[in-house]
């Protein structure tokens, strides 16, 4: 296997669903870190929402004692993605150099065969040109490109800022440390549910908390080898 | 033309002249009913023509430039049915052009001699059933202004495509099988093309002039035409078994249940012969009563391509079959939602009409001779088949991506306006070429039947009249 990541660090999110209060605070950041357009009312009931991130709610137990828990769903970040070969112009592709799993807005012709592939449902497409109603418009962020019509779109990570505090690291000549690479959601998670790092680091939070014996990934069995990781059921002993 | 052998066929109890190779007429006079089937046009041909290009200009004009312009959101599909009506049209065009190539080459490659006289109108299918499939990949883009991006050329991208895509084996495939079909189609319409010539003036002669490329019909030109014939009719059968593998490849290589399936090649390839021999053959008997072709296509045809039917009906079934069993006894949780969405959910009419026009029609029907031999009958069924073949597809492409691993991410889909207006005006696009081609090239291979004719004698032995095939080198 030839070596696909020449970047030292190996980039995972670990989300504690046993920390997540389904707040919504990480879908907000989304949107507005990654220029995700609000598509209102009508299309959401369409079934065109365009989240990057979503919350699923999914309920635990029988009426009437049931639990609501909740799930923070995007990109896996695959590394072996099986929406990467089948788009015929390279426009989801593995990025060699941060090794995720990488989206090129502007390549995109919109096949959308990627999103059929795609066994977590994680990827949006852009029905219909994007709109920034006042005063939205005034926080478009300018490292992240706008998407038009037709094209496809995901969670990448905030690779923006993952290059940012590299650069900035570099700048400051010293090495990357744990905590200065962080995506909007989990920047905002009130909760400290999400937690993003470096796995190469052994000093990283996420590097101790990939041990846990909570841990998950979605669809293991299909061999898409997600860099999302799970934390679920510690409360399964008290019911 | 040497003879090499001789076989007489002992007469079955009908009369040998009701056979087609058995009835010939003077070479002139049949010219005559070609020709004339193609210069004549009464008012209703012209009202068809101007209703189709209505439709044509309201569906791929009209509509499909409306989405273009506003955004796919137009068309009905969602997540996670990324792919809708556009796709189960893009296969089922696919599927009908498998019939120009099945009929035409696979008959002549083992000289079955009741292809001669329709070989061309299947043909033409091929081509123009290409063109409209053709389209659906661009109708289905969502930036259609970027489809060149697909193609390999050298560019300031600096990018190749991804040939580690079955959409881009799609692609050069269909590029493949396009450029090969016209071209086999255009081979044996050149003695055609040269005789129309020596009888046309105007417009028409100039046409045809060009397009006979200076035909003179010399011993050393047909021995050129039937070995370059003979080569196109064997090359084009692997390109025709590829093109719609690929197509099914498209779903099959893929992770998505319903769709990662090993079968999904040859099931593909069978159903689109069922559904392309279907249309030859709904083609064929509307083209005999508008353009009076009685002569030339008669009750042996209808009776031969029923019994292809027949066969490929039973292979269709066989295989949707073995596909279903197996999901079926796998008994995998996302196979097994996906089976129950079929048999009781709400495409399950749509699944029942599908077994209905698939396997019970055709099964139950065609074995009779005097089904086959109807025209009514045979127009029904074929139809049907193609409905059936539809739904099908259409089951196969949005069925399976609305169920999937994550039952959170389940959906439905169902078409708009939009994609109704934009697969009607691509039938509508389907129909114009050929009514038009009907009228501008030979619909029937003239020399191919004469050629028929020539190797088909009643010859008297004792008191009897004995059909005999002679053995064409």
């Amino acid at each position: 296997m030839e070596q696909i990541g020449q970047d030292e660090h190996r980039w995972i999110m670990v989300i504690d669903l046993d920390r997540c209060t389904g707040c919504q605070a990480c879908v907000v950041a989304c949107h507005a870190e990654n220029n995700v357009p609000i598509v209102g009312d009508e299309e959401v009931r369409n079934g065109r929402a365009m989240h990057w991130l979503h919350i699923e709610r999914i309920w635990i137990g029988e009426y009437p004692n049931v639990r609501a828990k909740f799930m923070p769903l995007m990109c896996q970040q695959c590394q072996k993605a099986p929406c990467e070969p089948v788009c015929p112009v390279f426009a989801t592709y593995h990025n060699a150099v941060e090794n995720v799993n990488a989206q090129i807005y502007n390549r995109c012709i919109g096949t959308r065969y990627c999103a059929n592939n795609c066994p977590y449902i994680a990827r949006t497409f852009n029905w219909f040109d994007p709109e920034f109603p006042e005063p939205l418009n005034e926080q478009l962020n300018p490292d992240v490109s706008v998407r038009r019509r037709g094209i496809m779109e995901k969670c990448t990570f905030c690779i923006q800022r993952i290059r940012r505090g590299r650069e900035n690291a570099a700048a400051e000549d010293r090495e990357l440390r744990d905590g200065d690479v962080q995506p909007a959601c989990a920047q905002s998670c009130p909760a400290g549910a999400i937690k993003f790092g470096d796995l190469n680091n052994p000093e990283s939070e996420v590097s101790r908390l990939v041990h846990s014996p909570r841990g998950i990934r979605l669809l293991e069995e299909l061999g898409t080898e997600p860099s999302v990781i799970y934390l679920s059921g510690g409360e399964a002993h008290v019911g | 033309m040497s003879v090499k052998a001789i076989s007489v066929v002992w007469p079955e109890t009908e009369d040998p002249r009701e056979k087609l190779l058995f009835d010939p007429r003077p070479t002139r006079e049949m010219n005559n009913m070609v020709l004339d089937a193609m210069t004549t046009t009464s008012w209703r041909y012209w009202l068809v023509i101007a209703v189709l290009v209505v439709l044509v200009l309201i569906g791929i004009f009209g509509a499909w430039g409306y989405q273009i312009l506003q955004g796919m959101g137009v068309a009905g599909i969602r997540r996670p049915v990324y792919w809708g009506v556009y796709i189960t049209n893009f296969v089922f065009w696919i599927g009908i052009s498998h019939s120009g190539t099945f009929v035409s080459a696979i008959l002549r490659v083992f000289k079955a001699e009741f292809r001669r006289p329709f070989t061309r109108a299947a043909e033409l299918m091929t081509s123009f059933a290409l063109v409209v499939a053709g389209m659906y990949p661009l109708i289905h883009l969502g930036r259609t202004w970027r489809f060149y991006w697909m193609v390999p050329y050298p560019n300031q991208r600096q990018l190749w495509p991804n040939f580690h895509s079955p959409l881009e084996w799609d692609m050069l495939a269909i590029f493949t099988y396009l450029i090969g079909s016209t071209l086999y189609l255009y081979l044996p319409l050149i003695p055609d093309l040269a005789m129309a010539r020596d009888y046309s003036t105007g417009w028409r002669g100039n046409l045809y002039r060009i397009m006979a490329l200076g035909w003179r019909g010399t011993e050393a030109e047909w021995h050129h035409l039937k070995t370059a014939i003979t080569i196109f009719a064997f090359a084009i059968i692997p390109v025709m078994f590829s093109v719609h593998t690929i197509v099914a490849w498209d779903f099959g290589m893929t992770m998505t249940v319903g769709w990662h399936s090993s079968i999904f090649g040859p099931y593909f390839v069978v159903g689109a012969i069922f559904s392309g021999v279907s249309a030859v053959v709904t083609v064929l008997l509307i083209l005999r009563k508008a353009m009076r072709l009685d002569y030339f296509l008669r009750a042996e045809h209808f009776d031969a391509l029923g019994k292809i039917i027949l066969v490929f009906s039973a292979a269709w079934t066989y295989f949707f079959f073995a596909d279903y069993l197996t999901e079926w006894y796998g008994g995998e949780a996302v196979g097994k939602e996906l089976l129950t969405l079929q048999a009781r959910g709400p495409v399950a009419p749509l699944w029942y009409l599908m077994l209905i026009f698939n396997v019970a029609i055709p099964l139950l029907t065609l074995w009779n001779k005097r089904i086959r031999t109807s025209v009514r009958g045979m127009l029904l069924i074929t139809l049907g088949i193609n409905v059936g073949m539809y739904i099908e597809r259409y089951i196969i492409v949005t069925g399976a991506l609305s169920r999937n691993r994550l039952p959170f991410n389940w959906g439905a889909y169902n078409p708009t306006l939009i994609e109704i207006l934009i697969s009607i005006g691509s039938l509508s696009t389907f129909v114009l070429l050929y009514a038009l081609a009907s009228r501008v090239l030979p619909l029937i291979p003239v020399w191919e039947v004469q050629e028929g004719q020539l190797s088909h004698r009643l010859r008297r032995i004792g008191r009897q009249l004995a059909p005999s095939v002679s053995e064409l080198d």
